[in-house]
């Protein structure tokens, strides 16, 4: 299989494989979670579920001061990489056009020098993360094989896209096949793991918030 | 013209001045990104260099390759060099045909063996040796015996270097290149889609100056003129980092020359001289007319998933994919559900609650 068979099998069929297992994977589990359903609350309600379900997707993600003195680090780090990874992906125009491809729609992309940078932020950030996680004697005791396969498997596109497009060590075909590849390992393996929480921390959110709205209490 | 006639000899003949040549080999330095001190070299390695005999054979081609080095406008000096090379052999240019025509390539073969440039254009059918014949030899047994008195083999163009178009899925000749069937003579890779003519004339140059072939990447091609992309030197590059793209060919962007990244240009991935040497005497190259760059350099470019379409694009219909997908997940993830619910009153049906009188009981 030559460098370009390689690169065409991975843009097509692979690309094919490895979207039906993520949409149909994350599809199925968040339906699941969805069918659970939840017990009719029986108390009168003193505030409007859905008003303190709305208002907490969006209160969570500021942290609270407590939470922040505590552990700066993973909120910090935890931060940069977060909008550095969604900057990366989002942003860069060679990958809206992926997008308008699929989805139909485009939006403006930003300076190809500034997602550069925030790549190299990003993957700072994320050795920083596992620099931490190894060291911290509580997190490394919690941890397991998972979070290092999920934190290897979400660094790998940055890293191989980083030199895919400054064309570093290979062929341009096989930095951008290896980059397209780590991709699909990283949908493959996304409705499986802990990656999950991409969808369902705003479904959590939700809930919390509910709960306590119903309840007329802040979340 | 005599077979023994220096280079020098042969270009100041036909009208070259000193001056002229000399400039020719200051570029051709430079081209080569040698030191400007080698141009007296080449100058006079050159002037001595009895002009080397060159077979050239054509094989499953279109003559593009061909027509590119021999219309390269007017007589450039370049075009004179190839013109004082003694090209003993070129079906195509030559006047003799037939058996006569034959004679003459078996003839400079036995009198140059081991010191003739095999030029190769064209790629060699292996699934059928009836596919492409010259004077009743196939396109194999020729290259096979040619190659075997040859200094030194120069593929040109992208059939001969890579297997080109008729390599191209579902390759119906079984077209290889000429590396994948020689493997014990130094071969330099020249391809392109036609290649650039000075890239000819100066491997040419630089193998006749140093008796050697020139520093080669991976893919057998000079570092010279294909170390670097298409992407790396394209005046539209500040467009691309801007994130600025033309979106058809003839919108606003278009017009004010922004990125053809969009309109699916291969630059970024593609490796040759164009954007520096130009083409048509330095006038312009594809990108610079407002067409993206097809990749006709690298291998398979003809089967890398459409030229109009970005690389960053997925090849097959994606969408199509995710939406039956989407359908079959929820499908799947109702009757989970189901299950689910169905288990969950099973369970609570099978529960049975513990009396006192139970617990007594087993006390």
């Amino acid at each position: 299989m030559s460098e370009t068979e390689l690169l065409l099998w991975i843009r097509g069929p692979a690309l094919q494989i490895a979207t039906v297992i993520f949409v149909l994977g994350a599809v199925v589990r968040i339906a699941e979670i969805l069918l659970l359903g939840r017990k009719k609350n029986l108390a009168e309600a003193r505030g409007s579920a859905v008003a303190g379900g709305l208002r907490t997707i969006f209160s969570r993600s500021v942290p609270d001061r407590g939470t922040l003195q505590r552990s700066t680090f993973n909120v910090v780090a935890g931060y940069v990489f977060h909008i550095g990874f969604f900057i990366t992906l989002f942003f860069f125009a060679p990958h809206i056009l992926l997008f308008s491809d699929v989805f139909g729609v485009s939006w403006p992309s930003m300076p190809t020098p500034i997602v550069d940078a925030t790549a190299i932020v990003t993957i700072i950030a994320l050795l920083a993360v596992l620099a931490h996680r190894l060291r911290h004697p509580v997190m490394r005791f919690l941890s397991r094989f998972q979070d290092y396969l999920v934190w290897l498997l979400t660094i790998l596109p940055l890293v191989t896209g980083y030199l895919a497009f400054h064309r570093i060590g290979l062929s341009p075909p096989m930095l951008m096949a290896l980059h397209i590849l780590s991709v699909e390992l990283l949908m493959v393996i996304f409705p499986f793991t802990k990656l999950m929480h991409a969808f369902t921390i705003f479904m959590a959110r939700y809930y919390n918030g509910a709960i306590a709205g119903y309840k007329g209490v802040h979340s | 013209m005599s077979k023994d006639k220096t280079l020098g000899e042969a270009l100041r003949r036909q009208g070259v001045s000193r001056r002229g040549f000399l400039k020719f080999c200051a570029a051709t330095a430079s081209l080569m990104a040698l030191p400007p001190g080698m141009a007296p070299v080449i100058a006079a390695a050159l002037e001595k260099a009895r002009r080397p005999s060159v077979i050239w054979l054509s094989f499953q081609e279109c003559t593009g390759c061909t027509e590119s080095l021999t219309r390269s406008h007017s007589p450039t000096v370049e075009g004179l060099i190839f013109d004082a090379i003694s090209l003993d052999y070129h079906h195509t240019l030559q006047a003799a045909a037939g058996t006569a025509a034959e004679a003459a390539r078996e003839a400079a073969m036995e009198e140059n063996y081991g010191k003739y440039i095999l030029v190769v254009d064209g790629s060699i059918p292996t699934a059928n040796p009836g596919y492409s014949t010259i004077a009743g030899i196939s396109n194999q047994d020729m290259l096979m015996d040619v190659a075997k008195g040859a200094a030194a083999i120069i593929s040109v163009g992208t059939c001969a270097a890579f297997g080109g178009i008729p390599h191209a899925n579902p390759n119906p000749t079984g077209a290889v290149s000429v590396s994948d069937l020689v493997k014990d003579k130094p071969i330099i890779n020249v391809p392109g889609c036609p290649p650039i003519p000075v890239v000819i004339t100066g491997v040419l140059a630089h193998f006749l100056t140093f008796g050697s072939i020139p520093e080669l990447d991976q893919l057998g091609r000079p570092k010279v003129f294909y170390g670097k992309s298409i992407h790396d030197r394209c005046y539209r590059r500040p467009f691309y980092d801007k994130g600025l793209f033309a979106k058809t060919f003839d919108d606003e962007g278009a017009k004010k020359g922004w990125c053809l990244y969009e309109l699916g240009c291969k630059g970024p991935t593609t490796y040759n001289a164009c954007a520096t040497t130009k083409w048509n005497e330095g006038t312009s190259f594809p990108i610079e007319a407002g067409h993206p760059c097809l990749g006709c350099s690298e291998p398979d470019f003809w089967d890398g998933g459409g030229f109009y379409k970005a690389l960053s694009m997925p090849t097959e219909d994606i969408t199509r994919t995710a939406v039956y997908a989407v359908g079959a997940g929820a499908a799947a993830g109702v009757a989970l559900g189901a299950m689910n619910r169905a288990k969950k009153k099973r369970v609570e049906k099978a529960h049975q609650k513990a009396t006192i009188d139970d617990l007594e009981k087993d006390g």
